[in-house]
């Protein structure tokens, strides 16, 4: 009961504060007010019951707080100065919202917009989706986060004065900034579900997983801008990255690579979902980078077995994939696939052309694939070496005794 | 009182004193520091963990004088015999509890499974004054 109470919260919040905003422009008041709204109905609906309905409910309320509050600052202010309030009460409310289709739907896409706004950090923007749209509380998000509640807070409450002063506006983007700012709507969305993935382990019980609210931001995305490639790219990426999940570690938090992973564990519900929604995106046309990890991501979860995986198909996937993006990590990720369609040496050619990269020359990552690619050739002792040299260089613990057990069982081998 | 126990690993021959244990001591010595904060939390006397990256990354930095923006050095790493490799901080009611969970860390296992009796710094961490009675 409280469980279904705070899933419907959760899904109107982003409605209800985009309503609000529209209304009363002023995104950090609306914001507490907004939370108040789901304080109070959180308290009264177990007693009183859900309303009829409960948006236009919580838009009330929180209106309701917002007017409070403008009328008393309005009071404080005269009595301050002891003037007139300069503004009469009429000029500081904005019009109601028009009630044309569907301005639900318009109104999370706009707070979207506006969270993720290039003028703000990532950092900022992070935090702010999840508090704002995602409807998670401050501590919820601290503790996914890892960060005390205090440092979250605050995080959020300078993110909202950035919105404040560089003067993002609730405003639809004209026709040709709307891609670019859909960029960083995505792109936000991609950290929130990476910091959830490479966070995953430990006491994840006790915290909000991030890959999965990550995905349920994508989908209410994909609900807005159904007929968007790189929308459906994205989501789908989501889904087959994480249908792996119950597979990539071992029962006390140890990384188990693609290569080794119990295969029956991998959630074929969520495969099947993600191929469908990639394949449909891939065949509309313009094809984003998205879409393209979304395929490769395809290939590796619809073989059966390791054998059977599809590497022609993923060596020209990454062949597409790097004509968007100069990204190192891409080469580094070809040089895997090179290695499985024509050999190890021919893979460990395609790193070294990362040697003279500043990006990637001195990243773990370089070294570990180095590694793999070596112990596949049959040099055993360049393998340990490299694996030793990325298990020095990564700052991620489960990776660095990965990597140190990879070079501790080939010296085993080699005696 | 809270302590902060801090561990300096040897830097070994290369950056990594651990490169040279087997597997099964590798997994030994993990298990146990993992094992080890598990106790530690379920005493109630954790406050807080971390290990660091190796120091191989480290860099030294420095206010310019000019306009006070960041000088980055590599810093003198290559010399030192020792580096931080991670500490805990205990919420424990005397020092003496805090040097005995320091001496449990000190015994986790490294070749052949045989205690490595690492060297634990132990230091209070400075509060705010006692309340009077």
């Amino acid at each position: 009961m409280a469980d279904s109470h705070e899933h419907l919260l959760r899904e109107l919040a982003p409605q209800v504060l985009g309503a609000v905003v529209r209304r009363y422009g002023d995104f950090s008041a609306a914001e507490d007010a907004v939370q108040e709204a789901l304080l109070t109905a959180s308290t009264d609906w177990p007693k009183d019951g859900v309303p009829d309905h409960p948006r236009g409910w919580l838009i009330q309320v929180a209106a309701r707080r917002l007017t409070d509050e403008v009328r008393a600052n309005i009071a404080r202010r005269r009595r301050e100065t002891e003037l007139v309030a300069e503004a009469p009460l009429d000029e500081q409310i904005a019009p109601a919202p028009d009630s044309e289709h569907e301005p639900e739907k318009e109104d999370t896409l706009l707070l979207l917009f506006m969270c993720c706004h290039p003028a703000l950090t990532r950092t900022s923007a992070i935090a702010l989706t999840l508090r704002a749209v995602a409807g998670l509380t401050t501590a919820e998000i601290a503790r996914a986060f890892l960060v005390p509640e205090a440092t979250m807070g605050q995080r959020i409450s300078r993110a909202k004065q950035l919105i404040k002063k560089s003067e993002v506006g609730f405003v639809m983007p004209s026709e040709n900034e709307r891609d670019e700012r859909l960029e960083a709507v995505l792109h936000v969305l991609y950290l929130i579900f990476n910091e959830g993935y490479a966070a995953s382990g430990g006491d994840s019980l006790q915290r909000v997983d991030l890959s999965t609210e990550a995905i349920r931001l994508s989908r209410d995305v994909q609900r807005l801008l159904p007929d968007n490639g790189e929308v459906a790219g994205l989501l789908a990426l989501m889904l087959l990255t994480d249908a792996r999940r119950h597979a990539r570690t071992g029962p006390s938090g140890e990384l188990i690579p693609l290569d080794e992973q119990d295969r029956s564990l991998w959630d074929r519900h969520a495969i099947d979902e993600g191929v469908a929604m990639v394949s449909r995106a891939l065949s509309q046309g313009a094809v984003g980078a998205y879409q393209l990890q979304a395929a490769i991501a395809a290939c590796h979860d619809e073989a059966e077995r390791v054998e059977d995986t599809d590497w022609p198909q993923i060596l020209a996937l990454y062949g597409l994939l790097k004509r968007t993006s100069d990204n190192p990590m891409l080469t580094l990720n070809q040089a895997v696939a090179v290695a499985m369609v024509h050999g190890p040496q021919a893979g460990l050619q395609l790193l070294e052309t990362l040697d003279a990269d500043p990006r990637v020359a001195a990243h773990h990552r370089l070294a570990a694939v180095r590694g793999h690619l070596y112990e596949k050739a049959g040099d055993p002792a360049a393998a340990i070496e490299s694996y030793q040299t990325a298990a020095a260089l990564t700052s991620s613990v489960p990776e660095r005794d990965y990597l140190l057990l990879k070079a501790a069982r080939l010296r085993e081998l080699a005696h | 009182m809270k302590f902060m126990l801090m561990m300096n690993a040897p830097r070994g021959d290369g950056d990594w004193g651990m490169k040279h244990l087997s597997m099964d001591e590798l997994k030994a010595h993990i298990g146990f520091m993992k094992n080890f904060i598990g106790e530690l939390k379920s005493e109630g006397v954790l406050v807080g963990a971390e290990g660091l990256a190796p120091p191989g990354a480290a860099r030294i930095v420095r206010a310019s004088k000019q306009d006070h923006s960041p000088e980055v050095t590599d810093g003198p790493f290559a010399e030192a015999k020792e580096f931080l490799a991670g500490y805990w901080i205990v919420h424990v009611e005397t020092a003496a509890q805090a040097y005995a969970i320091a001496a449990r860390a000190s015994v986790a296992p490294g070749r052949g499974g045989k205690p490595m009796y690492i060297a634990i710094e132990v230091r209070e961490v400075m509060s705010a004054p006692p309340v009077e009675p």
